[in-house]
């Protein structure tokens, strides 16, 4: 209970745009908006053709709604603020980066070696260093997957430099 | 007795009594581990349901979310952790339980409210779901859409989370659902060009994003997390003294779960916390709650494992996911064909009764596997999250690719992920997206079509009777919450 108190005033010391609810009232909003401004370049209906509302009608109201209620959850904080949530550790910004790796692997070279890549990375950054789980993790589990996907399922993956070792 | 008949037909098929067994032991695995769940589960599975008939396709979902509702008690009680949310008041006195030593008098108790609960939740579906389906013949398009309205203000008061948070969240979920074609006019809608967000944005993606990449993300920043491990021997059925301490409450929180469950939007975490409370209320000796209280243990699981029949009521008579893994059974059902609602019992009794009997089978199943095999499923949780969450990883990807073989949809399910954590970290709950999503073409569609019945007269939705009561309740939804955080202080 006195953690929490002590995040919140933590918070609360701060500037008002470091605060995390700023920050996330900051961001909502601006997505929101530019979302909505999107909406009005959506082709419309002719009026004779229209039945009810154009297309653009209703995510404009749920744009809307989404704005008035984080405005809400904004205003509610200043008598309460939010409390201040610990800094991401190191692992988690590996995982991020090796999320950006499998994007960058799978559409230049290969969807499998993505993921043994990412596998191997994930479980190595996690604190495994033994070579069995770490080629278990990336070469025979993705293996196993890949064959069941592809006997089983009858599923044909997008094609690179090892997967079309199997097509070829 | 026809019913009947057609209820017990699984019994009578090898092919779906397997995929009851492999349903049930897949379900208590998913419980057992912690950040996985019968949810995440059937979102991960659900792609290779396609190769299966529906039938089959729906009992693998639904025994899967039987038992690993119950799973989830499992760690509650070993480890102090939850296998699944709904397992959470199970903690309370569950662990304290398990370190005087009486682990398997504690699983034991479990294991028989779950049962129970979950037993009488399937007599309350077999009984109750008819009668909705029948009302349901009634709704036009504008009693439809009220009850979707009804069902998303329900998200308000999902779990203990902010109840504008959660329609926030409930309605970035009915934003997602509008991207691509509009189905009305075919005009595209936040699709910038890119050709395969013309189709819109599936279903598997984000839940596989939301729940098994954002729980991924959390696990990395957990690593230093010790479970503390409680010694179990073997699950003992609970003592004659046990059941008369206990009967009542676990017929009491079986009741309430049921009722819970079928509440749009509402599910088993809900149902156990109010079965929890009701049980301390209730009780000779409240002061024993949180220090090991059966009572606690059998209030907290009888309700959430009711909750999985009563949330499979709204599900099949109306299409409206009574929870987060009825929202992927529903899904389940949609790609496979079966579009839930009144003709849905009309046409094919057989397939429904089919479920219910699963569902009935699956809770008599995941007792004798709770019961003997309890010791072993607590050894998954020893499989290290380094080695666990790479392969969590590669069947995400490749599930996630498989439903429509686009690449694009494994970038969509990373988006959901990375969303999805942050989310979570600022107290926005993910259920309310699925959610959000499953009901928006429901609540866009109802409405646009109610405007050109109604020839844009808005107002003419209060003549409807059944349409005006959902409204009020809608109202009703709304307050109750604001209401009760500000009591606690907890609107943001």
């Amino acid at each position: 209970m006195n953690n929490v108190r002590d995040k919140k005033r933590a918070n609360k010391s701060l500037p008002f745009f470091f605060r995390t609810e700023f920050k996330v009232f900051f961001l909502i909003i601006l997505v929101s908006i530019i979302l909505l401004i999107s909406t009005f370049s959506f082709d419309t209906v002719p009026p004779i053709l229209n039945r009810g509302i154009q297309p653009a009608t209703f995510p404009k109201g749920l744009l809307v709604l989404i704005i008035a209620l984080t405005t809400i959850i904004y205003y509610l904080s200043f008598k309460k603020p939010w409390k201040k949530e610990k800094s991401l550790p190191k692992p988690f910004f590996l995982t991020i980066l090796s999320f950006i790796i499998f994007i960058i692997i799978s559409k230049t070279l290969d969807f499998f070696l993505a993921i043994s890549v990412l596998s191997i990375f994930v479980s190595y950054y996690w604190g495994e260093r033994r070579i069995f789980y770490l080629l278990l993790v990336s070469i025979i589990f993705p293996l196993v997957v890949f064959i069941f996907f592809e006997m089983i399922l009858g599923l044909r993956f997008p094609p690179g430099i090892i997967t079309n070792l199997y097509y070829y | 007795m026809d019913n009947l008949i057609l209820m017990m037909a699984p019994l009578f098929s090898s092919k779906l009594l397997l995929v009851l067994l492999f349903g049930t032991l897949f379900g208590l695995v998913l419980g057992v581990l912690p950040g996985l769940g019968p949810t995440t589960g059937g979102a991960l599975i659900l792609p290779f349901t396609m190769t299966l008939d529906p039938l089959s396709a729906i009992i693998l979902l639904t025994s899967i979310y039987c038992a690993g509702t119950y799973g989830g008690a499992i760690t509650a009680v070993l480890i102090n952790t939850p296998g699944t949310p709904a397992a959470a008041a199970t903690c309370l006195d569950g662990y304290p339980l398990a370190q005087k030593g009486e682990a398997g008098r504690a699983l034991g108790m479990a294991t028989v409210s779950s049962t129970v609960g979950g037993i009488f939740s399937v007599i309350v579906l077999v009984f109750f779901a008819p009668i909705l389906a029948n009302l349901a013949y009634e709704f036009g398009q504008p009693e439809y859409f009220a009850l979707a309205i009804f069902g998303l203000t329900m998200l308000a008061s999902i779990g203990d989370g902010s109840p504008i948070k959660n329609l926030i969240a409930g309605a970035f979920g009915i934003l997602i659902s509008t991207v691509g074609k509009d189905f009305m006019t075919s005009i595209d809608r936040f699709t910038y060009g890119i050709n395969e967000l013309s189709v819109g944005i599936g279903f598997i993606p984000v839940v596989v994003g939301l729940f098994a990449i954002s729980e991924m993300l959390t696990q990395s920043t957990l690593l230093d997390q010790v479970f503390k491990r409680v010694a179990l021997k073997a699950v003992k059925l609970p003592t004659k003294d046990d059941y008369k301490k206990t009967w009542k409450t676990i017929l009491r929180s079986s009741g309430i779960g049921s009722f819970i469950g079928v509440l749009p939007a509402e599910g088993g975490t809900v149902a156990s916390l109010i079965g929890y409370s009701e049980a301390k209320r209730f009780s000779k000796n409240p002061e024993e709650f949180g220090k090991g209280s059966v009572e606690g243990i059998a209030g907290a699981e009888a309700a959430n494992n009711a909750a999985t029949g009563g949330a499979m009521v709204p599900t099949l008579a109306l299409g409206i996911p009574g929870s987060a893994t009825t929202a992927v059974i529903l899904t389940g059902l949609i790609i496979h064909g079966v579009r839930p609602g009144p003709d849905l019992f009309k046409e094919q009794p057989e397939f429904l009764y089919g479920i219910f009997g699963a569902m009935l089978i699956a809770n008599v199943l995941f007792f004798i596997f709770g019961f003997f095999g309890a010791k072993l499923f607590a050894r998954i949780t020893l499989v290290p999250n380094k080695i666990l969450w790479p392969m969590i990883f590669a069947v995400s990807v490749c599930g996630t690719y498989s439903l429509s073989q686009s690449i694009i949809d494994v970038w969509i399910m990373l988006f959901f992920g990375v969303l999805g954590f942050f989310m979570r970290r600022y107290g926005f709950s993910v259920v309310p997206v699925i959610i959000g999503l499953i009901l928006g073409e429901l609540v866009e569609g109802t409405l646009r079509q109610s405007i050109v019945i109604f020839d844009g007269n808005w107002l003419m939705f209060l003549t409807r009777p059944i349409a005006l009561t959902f409204f009020v309740l809608s109202l009703i939804a709304l307050a109750f919450p604001l209401i009760r955080s500000k009591k606690n202080k907890k609107i943001i």
